[in-house]
């Protein structure tokens, strides 16, 4: 493991142990005697490597195991079997100068205390993280700045609004400056202009202090925008780590033709028409039939303008996901 | 140290902004606070007056005296850890905890002696109002006296240090306020907040001396409210100090068995 290596995974597994019962009394009554216990896989053998300052897109559907690894790379959770250090350090261990440099923020988690301001909140968190007077200042005005965060200060965190709540959520667990951040689903429930204002400050926040960025995120807008790599997952294991453009390339079979005509046509011969107005048409067609297909609308119709696109990756992504037989 | 004390003012200062924030709930537990004493201390005296002035050796004012001293102490000493775990683990709010660079314990620590402080003058007016109302004749001797802040202090430890102990089973029992209604009714019992312990049956009395209970509650209140002889007093600071050694290695224990389940299951 190099100096700049900030999180190294290998052969990571989590497996579950739950106890399962029917519906019904006669169930819960049996249930009291003999439990049935069933053994789930959330993660399975995943290897990963993410240097230092570097900002990673963790991609799953629901279920696929991202916030049990954030949990394990966070040290909520200790595995079942393989090996995780962070910094350097075992995260289940939990060591105070591990603690000290990491920061996990779930979406729904609070951490600020609800009745009272959120400064209060803060300087609680000053303490707890022994960050010296200047740093702190300096750190709260950089982030109140970056967040619009001065309006809220001395409000009851109770008073907040989900997105507002949100902003100092964060806000809340960088005041010691994390060296690596884990955030679960930090935009899920809020609006776009929220979204996007998050979004650009992960981004400040990285680009500031060089940080080390795991994300997970529901909306591609939010990868697209922060992530050159992502690692997908699904039931647990690892489907895909690398470029984000590497994984339309990848993943789809098929690319998107529009066509700009100067009267109205039937293009139905030519491939999957996804949308058509007026005088524009989206043809689907097999990545290697491009060329071929292109050749024919331009010798067969009077084409005013044509482009060839990748599917948007949102496409691709929710494409990998329902057949699983991709890979 | 210097940052565990940094820490603590801070906790402080938040526990009580905090707290400050439900002002109806002070005046509620004024109510509270005061009713169980004064009824204890209208029906004990009864039964006094009516066997003649006394039983087993306690007169109208000397139970006015032990009621209120127990009523005191049991503020100093009790806790609401039971429920704050219970709460945390199902609601996953122990997470955040977890991820902090200092044990929870100690938030828990200043919460209570932030709720303790801030209550200070509610409590002190319900004395007054109590001693006043019910002529308690407090006996003890200086030295009794001085004996009892130390012997306050250590009750609370223990009892803190029992009840996060117990507490602590919320990690592997997802009602745990069911064992923490049995505990109160043992505690109520027990600990002599109910009674003095010399009403209970010989062979309970035996029992009880060996528990943790009596030496939370009992021992420091008859401190302050008819004193106890010498070899007594030492007698409840080594029950003191042990149970609270035992209770430590419990705490220890539990908190990292308890842990090693958390994380093996998730929060």
């Amino acid at each position: 493991m190099t100096a700049a290596t900030a999180v190294n995974v290998t052969h990571l597994r989590k497996v579950y142990r739950v106890y399962e019962r029917e519906a019904g009394l006669g169930a819960a009554l049996r249930a009291l005697f003999r439990r049935q216990m069933q053994e789930i896989v959330g993660v399975d053998n995943l290897t990963f490597t993410i240097e230092a300052g570097e900002i990673i897109g963790f991609l799953g559907p629901n279920g696929a195991g991202k916030t049990t690894t954030l949990k394990m790379l966070a040290g909520l959770l200790y595995p079942s079997a393989g090996d995780v250090r962070v910094l350097g350090y075992v995260p289940w261990r939990r060591e105070r100068a591990f603690l000290r440099q990491i920061a996990l923020v779930m979406g729904q988690r609070q951490q600020l205390i609800w009745d009272i301001p959120v400064i209060d909140s803060f300087e609680l968190n000053r303490a707890i993280y022994r960050i010296p007077p200047a740093q702190y200042r300096h750190m709260l005005d950089e982030l109140a700045d970056l967040l619009d965060l001065a309006p809220l200060l001395h409000k009851p965190v109770r008073n907040l609004s989900l997105g507002e709540r949100m902003k100092c959520e964060i806000a809340g667990s960088l005041l010691h400056r994390p060296q690596v951040l884990f955030l679960d689903e930090p935009t899920i429930g809020l609006d776009i202009v929220m979204q996007r204002r998050i979004r650009d400050f992960i981004r400040e926040y990285n680009h500031r202090t060089g940080a080390t960025v795991l994300l997970t995120s529901h909306y591609m807008a939010d990868v697209e925008a922060l992530c050159r790599r992502v690692i997908l997952i699904h039931h647990g294991t690892m489907l895909f780590d690398g470029d984000l453009t590497r994984l339309v390339e990848r993943f789809s079979p098929y690319k998107t033709i529009i066509v700009r005509l100067q009267e109205p046509a039937d293009l139905r011969p030519y491939g999957e028409v996804l949308s058509q107005n007026e005088d524009q048409v989206s043809l689907r067609v097999p990545k290697s039939a491009v060329a071929r297909i292109t050749a024919r609308l331009l010798t067969d119709l009077p084409v005013l303008d044509l482009s060839v696109e990748d599917p948007p990756i949102e496409a691709v992504i929710e494409q990998i996901f329902t057949q699983e037989e991709v890979v | 140290m210097t940052h565990l004390i940094a820490v603590y003012r801070q906790q402080l200062k938040t526990a009580i902004a905090e707290q400050l924030q439900y002002r109806a709930a002070l005046v509620i537990w004024l109510i509270e606070v005061a009713l169980g004493p004064a009824v204890s201390i209208s029906v004990w005296s009864t039964v006094a007056r009516n066997e003649g002035g006394e039983v087993n050796g306690y007169n109208p004012s000397g139970f006015a005296a032990y009621f209120i001293a127990t009523m005191l102490v049991n503020y100093a000493t009790q806790t609401w850890v039971f429920w704050e775990f219970s709460r945390r683990v199902r609601e996953g709010e122990f997470s955040p905890l977890l991820l902090r660079p200092v044990h929870p314990i100690h938030a828990d620590i200043a919460q209570h002696l932030a709720y303790k402080i801030l209550m200070l003058p509610v409590i002190g007016l319900v004395t007054l109002l109590l001693w006043l109302a019910f002529h308690a004749g407090f006996t003890p001797s200086p030295a009794s006296l001085a004996t009892f802040l130390p012997a306050l202090l250590l009750a609370f430890a223990l009892r803190f240090t029992l009840e996060w102990t117990l507490a602590l089973l919320a990690f592997w029992l997802t009602q745990v306020n069911v064992i923490n209604q049995l505990y109160v009714v043992v505690v109520l019992f027990l600990s002599g907040q109910l009674l003095p312990l010399s009403f209970l049956p010989a062979p309970l009395q035996a029992i009880t001396a060996w528990l943790p209970f009596q030496w939370m509650v009992a021992f420091p209140a008859q401190l302050l409210s008819t004193g106890l002889s010498s070899q007594a007093v030492v007698t409840g600071f080594l029950a003191q100090l042990l149970w609270l050694l035992l209770g430590l290695g419990l705490l220890n224990l539990t908190w990292r068995r308890g842990l090693k389940r958390y994380t093996a299951v998730g929060g």
